[in-house]
């Protein structure tokens, strides 16, 4: 899996990300962003790479990269599938939903599935309140789900 | 035109009042064309040409607008303190990190009127002396990034940002920082030290972020309809907003109508509207007939407030003193099938997971809580929980360092409170009343059951027996209380209490 990402044009589009925030104040923030983007992950190799380049500690990357949820460190599946958690979705039955899926599919959430296909997030709200319970399939929105409808829509991903 | 007279006449029109949100839905909001033709920027102009910073930051104190954020600290005295701070580099900062779950009154305005915050930054920066200001905004929120980059492109092409604004010499920069999901850094000290590039923790105060914020330099933050307020103030004056809300706060509040509700939505009215009305003339009520059973304001901060409260005029005190807070405009209503102990636990779920790990109190202690949480909606509660979590909930709210921890407890004090027996019904009969905690449920077989057996098929346990055109019968013993056989009966006749 690593092979796949790790490759000379990734790390050549980070190379221009660092020159870019070079003289930045804080620029660990966004470099730490930029680089997932370009790599899906931040894995291990990544965070050395940037911590030589942009004169920080990688102990400090490393503490930075754990500390906030939106970064991991192993890339996720073709498609992310999340389920809001939201007050207002929970309150509406998310959590079902949750279950329902996680059952079907065979993994927890934050997993992904054994052929890459799908990984099951939990997310916090995404600001969609009215349209509760809402669950994101990478970028298409589906508000109002029920439970008995999650499964013939996650079909189409399949 | 008749109809166009019913719809404004309509209660959920009639009774809000639209500042903040005065542009959402009615300009493009990547137009910056839009927003100069309904007044936009003609309150920075006043500001620079006319006001001068101390008369921006009379005009501003004697508003008396408040934090939207949801502390509801006094925005005026908030500027005076970065106006005479003292440091040759100041900072503007705009906290858009919106991380309540119920809150989304901060991505309309971001998304739909993006100028409004710019503008209002831009005014701000000028009244302290700040040359440089962060928006520090949720990942979560693209569109209103992509938004607001477009603003402030367009601000600076027409000379609303950049150096020597309006020929007055005075100039300002805004750049946009993305937050990556902790929910820990809509606090102030967690925020700045995100846009420093460490871990989103915060620090002991003293010093206060206006002495010493991002970079130990002098820094303002405010909240993003906070600031949207701050434009209309300038440009129509301070006594025209004082004149609205209540005698402690002036203003409008923006709240997200949410939850077990007829109409949801974003809605924003006086502060000092009862919540009486804001549900049922504004909401339209709890839809399916079913019955209102608490309103949660807050978010993980707030607590649930019940029926005998819904008269209270909705100000920052007001909801403090009934256990919840305004916080940043959460309202989700929940009707009689929401389990207020499942709802305690869901909160401290979200706080124990967001909690920073930096003091023990929030650290340790939400742990605990949620720990005896959990053991109540399994059915393993004894009574002296409930006190344990009152005695942890309130040394977890005096000792915590941030907001965080302070106001974790929240939720499940004010369930406590107002809806112990819930929870005594978990502890003492061992059952759920809203039916909602799997552990204590029972799948039960009515005597409207036809014997078609469909239930038994679809059972994964099989544990329902019975024979064809009789009645079937579940073994409780072995039941998951997954509910397919509910689903899957044709005539409604399983119950779960």
């Amino acid at each position: 899996m690593l092979e796949k990402i790790l490759t000379e044009e990734n790390f050549s589009a980070l190379d221009e990300l660092l020159e870019r925030y070079k003289g930045v104040p804080g620029p660990l923030m966004p470099l730490l962003q930029g680089a997932q983007d370009i790599f899906g992950a931040i894995p291990e190799e990544v965070q050395s790479y940037i911590a030589e380049k942009a004169n920080i500690p990688l102990a400090e990357i490393y503490g930075v990269v754990t500390f906030y949820s939106q970064f991991r460190m192993v890339p996720r599946g073709d498609h992310v599938i999340s389920v809001c958690l939201g007050t207002a979705c929970y309150v509406k039955g998310s959590q079902n939903i949750m279950d329902k899926i996680s059952q079907a599919m065979g993994i927890g959430i934050g997993e992904t599935s054994s052929d890459g296909k799908f990984t099951l997030v939990g997310t916090r709200c995404i600001g969609a309140c009215g349209l509760a319970p809402i669950v994101t399939v990478n970028d298409d929105v589906y508000g109002k789900v029920k439970e008995s409808e999650i499964l013939k829509i996650l079909e189409k991903y399949k | 035109m008749d109809q166009k007279h019913s719809v404004l006449e309509m209660d959920y029109i009639r009774k809000q009042e639209r500042i903040a949100l005065k542009n959402c839905g009615l300009i493009d909001p990547e137009r910056i064309e839009e927003y100069i033709r309904y007044d936009g920027y003609q309150a920075l102009a006043k500001a620079i040409l006319q006001l001068g910073p101390e008369g921006v930051i009379e005009e501003v104190e004697a508003s008396g607008l408040r934090g939207r954020g949801g502390a509801g600290f006094p925005t005026g005295r908030k500027w005076r303190s970065g106006y005479l701070a003292k440091g040759n580099e100041k900072f503007i900062i705009c906290n858009a990190d919106e991380g309540d779950p119920g809150a989304f009154m901060d991505r309309s305005i971001l998304e739909g009127d993006p100028h409004s915050v710019i503008e209002a930054m831009t005014i701000a920066a000028f009244a302290i002396g700040a040359t440089k200001g962060f928006i520090y905004v949720r990942a979560e929120y693209p569109i209103a990034v992509k938004r607001l980059q477009i603003a402030i492109d367009q601000a600076h092409e027409m000379g609303f940002l950049g150096s020597d604004i309006f020929g007055s010499g005075f100039g300002f920069d805004i750049e946009l920082r993305l937050g990556a999901g902790a929910f820990v850094c809509g606090e102030a000290k967690a925020l700045i030290a995100s846009i420093e590039g460490k871990r989103g923790m915060p620090t002991p105060k003293p010093p206060r972020t206006n002495d010493k914020g991002l970079w130990s330099k002098p820094t303002i933050l405010n909240n993003v309809e906070t600031f949207a307020n701050i434009p209309p103030i300038i440009r129509n004056g301070a006594g025209w907003y004082a004149a609205i809300g209540s005698e402690k706060s002036k203003g409008t509040k923006v709240f997200a109508l949410g939850g077990k509700i007829n109409r949801t939505g974003l809605v924003e009215i006086p502060i000092g509207t009862p919540l009486r009305e804001v549900i049922f003339d504004i909401g339209g009520g709890i839809p399916g007939g079913k019955k209102f059973k608490a309103v949660q304001t807050g978010g993980p901060s707030g607590g649930c407030i019940p029926t005998e409260h819904l008269d209270v005029k909705i100000d920052y005190e007001s909801l403090q003193d009934i256990g919840s807070m305004m916080g940043s405009g959460g309202m989700i209503v929940m009707d009689e099938d929401n389990c207020m102990v499942d709802i305690a636990r869901f909160f401290l779920e979200f706080s124990v997971e967001e909690s920073c790990g930096k003091c023990t109190p929030c650290r340790e202690g939400t742990k605990k809580m949620l720990g005896i949480l959990e053991k109540i909606t399994s059915g393993e509660g004894v009574m002296s929980d409930l006190d344990d979590l009152e005695r942890l909930g309130q040394i977890i709210k005096d000792t915590s360092l941030c907001g965080l921890g302070k106001t974790a407890p929240n939720p499940v004090l004010s369930t406590l409170k107002y809806f112990r027996d819930e929870y005594e019904a978990h502890v003492k009969d061992k059952t759920c009343p809203a039916g909602v905690c799997k552990a204590l449920l029972q799948y039960t077989i009515t005597d409207k059951c036809i014997g078609c057996g469909i239930c038994k098929t679809v059972c994964p346990v099989s544990c329902i027996t019975g024979n064809k055109k009789e009645k079937h019968v579940i073994d409780p013993s072995a039941c998951i209380r997954c509910g397919a056989c509910q689903e899957a009966c044709p005539v409604d006749a399983i119950i779960k209490r």
